[in-house]
């Protein structure tokens, strides 16, 4: 699984942060970053931060490509 | 039924971010034909922004950023392979293999690459580098990891104050020489972007403003230092250069179509004019790659290297390559961007350098969280908050209908007193990049033609 932000939609609210702390983590006050190619034992809590996202900023899903 | 636009041979060329979203939505939105994406990298698509930040922090692998598919795509990839040109009249997409791929459309996403130090032999020291692709992050990250003893960075936009904020982080000593007054000068006027200088000095950076590097030094083919206009000089063993993007246009020489160093230009919908300033109706453009006229900003061609412009406007052409005309959408999308630096989330909305005035409409930059509201002639047309996201969305609707400038005050913590300062940022025509083709007196929203008698 890989995950990407659009971080212009994100606003800090950091549930992500809180469902999946090995994969989200807030730089500073607000700035979000993240691991983009997922752990496997994280993908539970990947989808969870998902449906969690109150601007709905997160997309997981397979690597895209051939 | 099945209807010819949804049909037949679709090629896409540049398999980035614009290439892939388009590729799906072309799908997403019934097509059915033949599909081909061709990049000249050779990794699948991947998310460039992480690598100025995790990458370099050291927190994420290079080859680790990859890009989530929305959706199953049923497309041949070809990978590796650059193209080489486009014979607009027999249809056909040249690559640098030899392979001629036949289209009944083309949409053109190749986008930018680092532009490279002028000077080829100190380019070509070892230590020396750019920040583009995920080879370049990786091999600077590794560089990082050993310790140096200076980095430079030479150019402080967003991309080169990404890479100073990365290092200090780290704890090594930073360099910044940048040829404007202050960092961030041509993306947020210079206002603002003494918030950058002293941003950057209050986290350890050397911050050289009003200089260029004269000369990069080096010995026995490694780099050992640098040589300033003002006469000064550093020792480093790493330089990243940042001095901006380069179109990848050349490809289209010979193809007359409008493309050229300031990009390839189209109509909103996407569709790319010929050097005649005609348009076409089966060569479109998206991302970084395309200049194209905005109303919200005096249907100046703009082009925009940013994130969200690339997934919305491909979003855009790839509807409209499948949709006959008058279901096709014009691309009116408000520009936004993100930036994180020195622990701080830097977002802006609209234009902030298609501005004269700017009003710090709430928070203090002492205490590092603001927003400040850039105007044109009594209109709001951009905002930039830092540490300050949630109002952003309030800002973007401001904008998009042309709310007058300075803005009312209403918010809980605006501080009287704060008026509009000149935004110093250079005439905003520049912005135009000089327009081969304009578009005026043209409402594309309204699906109608405005004929103003003059007098």
């Amino acid at each position: 699984m890989h995950v990407v932000v659009d971080l212009n939609r994100c606003q800090g609210y950091a549930q992500c942060v809180f469902l999946a702390p090995r994969v989200f983590a807030l730089h500073g006050e607000e700035a979000l970053t993240y691991t983009p190619a997922v752990p496997r034992d994280q993908e539970e809590r990947v989808r969870e931060a998902v449906v969690a996202c109150p601007v709905q900023a997160i997309l997981a899903g397979e690597r895209a490509g051939p | 039924m099945t209807t010819p636009a949804r049909d037949g041979r679709i090629v896409v060329v540049g398999a980035s971010l614009a290439g892939l979203r388009a590729a799906e939505t072309l799908r997403e939105k019934g097509f059915t034909g033949e599909l081909t994406l061709v990049g000249d990298e050779p990794v699948p698509p991947y998310d460039r922004p992480p690598l100025s930040k995790q990458v370099l922090l050291g927190r994420v692998a290079a080859g680790d950023c990859g890009l989530p598919a929305r959706r199953p795509v049923d497309a041949r990839w070809k990978l590796g392979v650059r193209a080489t040109g486009l014979d607009a009249t027999r249809k056909r997409v040249l690559l640098a293999d030899g392979e001629e791929l036949p289209y009944d459309r083309v949409l053109i996403a190749t986008g930018t690459r680092a532009r490279p130090w002028p000077h080829p032999e100190e380019a070509a020291l070892d230590g020396v580098f750019t920040l583009r692709t995920d080879e370049d992050a990786a091999r600077l990250a590794a560089r990082l990891d050993a310790g140096p003893r200076r980095v430079l960075v030479i150019g402080a936009g967003f991309t080169g104050s990404e890479i100073a904020s990365a290092c200090r982080e780290r704890g090594l000593p930073v360099t910044v020489a940048e040829r404007g007054r202050a960092p961030l000068i041509g993306a947020l006027g210079g206002t603002a972007a003494a918030f950058a200088t002293r941003l950057q000095r209050a986290h350890g950076v050397d911050l050289r403003c009003g200089v260029t590097v004269t000369s990069l030094r080096g010995s026995g083919g490694r780099l050992t230092g640098a040589a300033f206009s003002d006469g000064s000089s550093i020792d480093a063993d790493i330089a990243v250069v940042a001095l901006g993007a380069v179109r990848n246009t050349e490809w289209l020489d010979g193809s007359g179509l409008a493309a050229g160093p300031r990009g390839v230009a189209c109509d909103a919908g996407c569709r790319v004019f010929t050097m005649y300033g005609i348009v076409t109706d089966d060569v479109f453009v998206a991302g970084d790659v395309a200049r194209f006229p905005h109303p919200l900003f005096e249907y100046q061609m703009i082009a925009l290297e940013h994130w969200g412009n690339a997934v919305a406007q491909a979003e855009v052409a790839a509807h409209n390559m499948v949709s006959p005309g008058p279901l096709r959408r014009p691309h009116l999308t408000v520009p936004a961007f993100w930036s994180s630096q020195f622990g701080l989330n830097i977002k802006s909305v609209g234009v902030p350098t298609f501005s004269d005035q700017v009003i710090l409409a709430q928070g203090r930059p002492e205490d590092r969280r603001l927003v400040a509201v850039y105007g044109y002639r009594g209109r709001i047309t951009a905002a930039v908050t830092v540490d300050r996201a949630k109002w952003l969305d309030h800002y973007r609707h401001l904008i998009e209908t042309g709310a007058p400038f300075p803005p009312a005050p209403g918010a809980a913590d605006f501080h009287a007193g704060h008026e509009p300062v000149p935004s110093d940022v250079p005439d905003p025509r520049v912005l135009s990049h000089g327009p081969t083709v304009a578009l005026t007196g043209h409402l594309p929203d309204r699906r109608l033609t405005l004929l103003r008698p003059g007098g």
